[in-house]
């Protein structure tokens, strides 16, 4: 009865916004004012906000006084306005598809498309012809993966990739053993760096790619990209790397690095989600099988309506961090700088989970000893950051990357990693501090493990009953 | 009209997409979980050599849950009149612990053993990937009254003691 009411309501205003014909922008505005007055109508309040009131958020069982302050830039960063300024006029009234070749709806969105092609050519040093949009870097690691292995299948049978990957490349490479090609997962050092030697050796005469991601999503250690890519030229094989976690942070080059194919994605550098990049290089050519078919889109490499908005935003933000990575680095690293000097002003038993010099700044993965991560996440629940470890899935193994480091066991359980971006200020990250010193020293208090060592007692000495 | 009709479809379709999610979402953690969390009770520690108290030492630490449970039991009566613990874990081990070392005070020794996990789990509401939290507390009871009485016999100077721990003490 009353949500009768209520849509007959809704539906008036609507209807009144529909025969009025002002000014298209007019329109919108009118639109988007009749909507928000239909929802003030209802009784309940705006949907989308209703786990959030005056007292503070309330969800999936957690209380919060407010947003908690967010630290997880590995994860995903928010869309700088800039970058969303750049994309609303082709999602509100430049909306052709850009594959249209008949009218000029499709001809300024096509137009769109190929500048930030070159917008993202740019900052890989690549010609735009070199770049194939994907719906990300995790179709982008497939796509290179399987499809290059697929392609070259008669000749080659092995790839070589690291332990520490993206799931997607391991992910990948399982589904190729499955089909009956061999994989070698190199090993990595206490820092998380390969060992060139190692990688040298692993090249035999069948191995038809090399893939190695940049810049690690979970320690943030970079790879030595120069050198891994002379000894791929040396024995000829391709060499595909996973940089979602590198591009706009560290420069890139690929002549420099000689890759074959790279996985970009835009939402790891205030770009939208859900679009990505693949770089496949032309000279020598690299072919690929494509994991999609369809209309022949992107070279025929990847089917599918290119999103035209989602990529002109991909392109403003490879534009912006080309412009400001100097300037972002400089203050990202100050304030890593900060938080990791104030945590260990305050706390001893820290312990930074990968090399500390080849690393990209924004990310600190940490770990508390003592302190099992996944509670001390708990606490934390004003500061959005997230734990190496897997313990909330089903699992209950600690992180794969971590262990590859060989970090202890139990150290690997205390980890916790702290993403730091463009938006990031000195304030969030005081306020970070402040809250995990306190958490930290509130579980110390609480555990057995401090409690033991306090007392002089070595726990690796102790004879653990292994559940 | 078509139009019209599609866009009234589309604005239910909408509202009510947008007010679902916050109600599906599954607890990560049960309010119980939470408060124990929060607040535990009963953390901290005896003096371990003195014969009234038990210490029961469960979990290891590459597993990510230690549990120390420890009791103080009234000889007379062989009431548990106090409880401790320290836990190194996630926040349902944290909050097993201190459910556990609630349950125990003033009950009878052979009362607690009795405790299963399962009580735990449902007073916490654990999801299945956390029911390994409640075993251990459920293990760090036993373990502590296994100790106990292992401390007595040895006093009484009667039979040899049994090395009872699971977990061994330092």
């Amino acid at each position: 009865m009353m949500a009768s009411k209520l849509l007959a309501s809704a539906s008036s205003t609507l209807r009144k916004t529909l025969t009025t014909k002002p000014n298209p922008h007019h329109l919108l505005v009118r639109r988007l004012s009749s909507s928000s007055s239909a929802a003030a109508v209802a009784a309940d309040p705006a949907p989308a906000d209703s786990y959030e009131d005056a007292n503070g958020i309330t969800m999936k069982g957690v209380r919060i006084s407010g947003r908690p302050l967010y630290l997880d830039m590995q994860a995903t960063s928010p869309v700088d306005p800039r970058v969303l300024d750049a994309m609303l006029p082709y999602y509100l009234s430049r909306y052709g598809n850009p594959h249209s070749r008949t009218h000029l709806y499709g001809w300024e969105s096509e137009n769109a498309v190929e500048t930030a092609r070159s917008q993202i050519a740019a900052i890989i040093k690549a010609s735009p012809k070199e770049i194939v949009f994907t719906s990300g870097a995790t179709e982008s690691n497939n796509i290179s993966v399987k499809g290059v292995m697929h392609f070259y299948k008669d000749k080659k049978r092995h790839v070589i990739t690291t332990q520490t990957e993206h799931k997607c490349v391991l992910d990948s490479c399982r589904h190729l053993q499955q089909e009956g090609f061999d994989v070698t997962y190199l090993p990595v050092g206490s820092d998380g760096i390969i060992d060139l030697h190692a990688l040298r050796s692993a090249i035999r005469p069948d191995t038809g790619l090399v893939s190695i991601m940049a810049v690690n999503n979970e320690i943030g250690v970079i790879q030595p990209m120069e050198e891994i890519g002379n000894i791929c030229k040396e024995f000829k094989v391709p060499f595909h790397t996973d940089a979602a976690q590198a591009l706009g942070k560290i420069p890139i080059d690929v002549e420099k690095w000689n890759v074959s194919l790279m996985s970009l994605s835009g939402h790891k550098i205030y770009g939208p989600k859900g679009v990505g990049a693949l770089y496949m290089r032309r000279r020598p050519r690299i072919r690929v099988e494509p994991q999609m078919n369809g209309g022949g889109q992107e070279r025929g490499i990847r089917s599918g309506t290119v999103p035209t908005p989602l990529v002109v935003g991909f392109g403003a933000a490879c534009e912006l961090a080309m412009r400001e990575m100097e300037y972002d680095e400089k203050r990202i690293r100050a304030l890593q700088e900060r938080m990791l000097n104030r945590i260990r002003e305050k706390l001893d038993g820290v312990v930074v989970n990968g090399s500390e010099e080849r690393r990209y700044v924004g990310n600190l993965n940490l770990s508390f000893a003592y302190v099992e991560g996944e509670s001390l996440l708990m606490g934390l629940k004003e500061v959005a950051v997230s734990s190496g470890s897997a313990c909330t899935s089903a699992s209950l193994e600690p992180s794969y990357v971590l262990r590859a480091l060989g970090v202890d066991e139990d150290m690997a359980h205390t980890s916790i990693r702290f993403g730091i971006g463009r938006f990031t200020t000195e304030a969030e990250i005081d306020r970070a501090v402040e809250l995990t010193v306190e958490r930290v020293e509130k579980l110390r208090e609480m555990s057995p493990l401090y409690e033991m060592v306090k007392e002089g007692i070595n726990i690796k000495d102790i004879q653990w009953a292994q559940h | 009209m078509l139009r019209l009709a599609s866009k009234r479809v589309l604005e239910i379709a909408a509202r009510d997409g947008a007010t679902r999610p916050a109600q599906v979402l599954p607890r990560l953690y049960h309010e119980r979980v939470i408060e124990h969390y929060d607040k535990p009770l009963n953390v901290g520690s005896f003096d371990k050599n003195d014969p009234a108290v038990g210490t029961g030492l469960v979990g290891a630490p590459a597993c990510g849950d230690v549990m120390k449970l420890q009791i103080k039991v009234d000889e007379e009566t062989g009431k548990i009149v106090d409880a401790r613990f320290k836990t190194f874990g996630c926040g349902s081990a944290i909050a097993s612990s201190s459910v556990a070392s609630e349950w125990v005070k003033g009950k009878q020794l052979e009362e607690v053993v009795t405790i299963k996990n399962t009580e735990i789990a449902k007073y916490l509401s654990l999801p299945p990937v956390k029911l390994h939290c409640s075993m251990l507390a459920e293990d760090a009871i036993k373990a502590a009254v296994k100790d106990y009485e292992a401390k007595r016999t040895k006093s009484n100077g009667s039979s040899t003691a049994e090395p009872a721990e699971k977990a061994a003490e330092a």
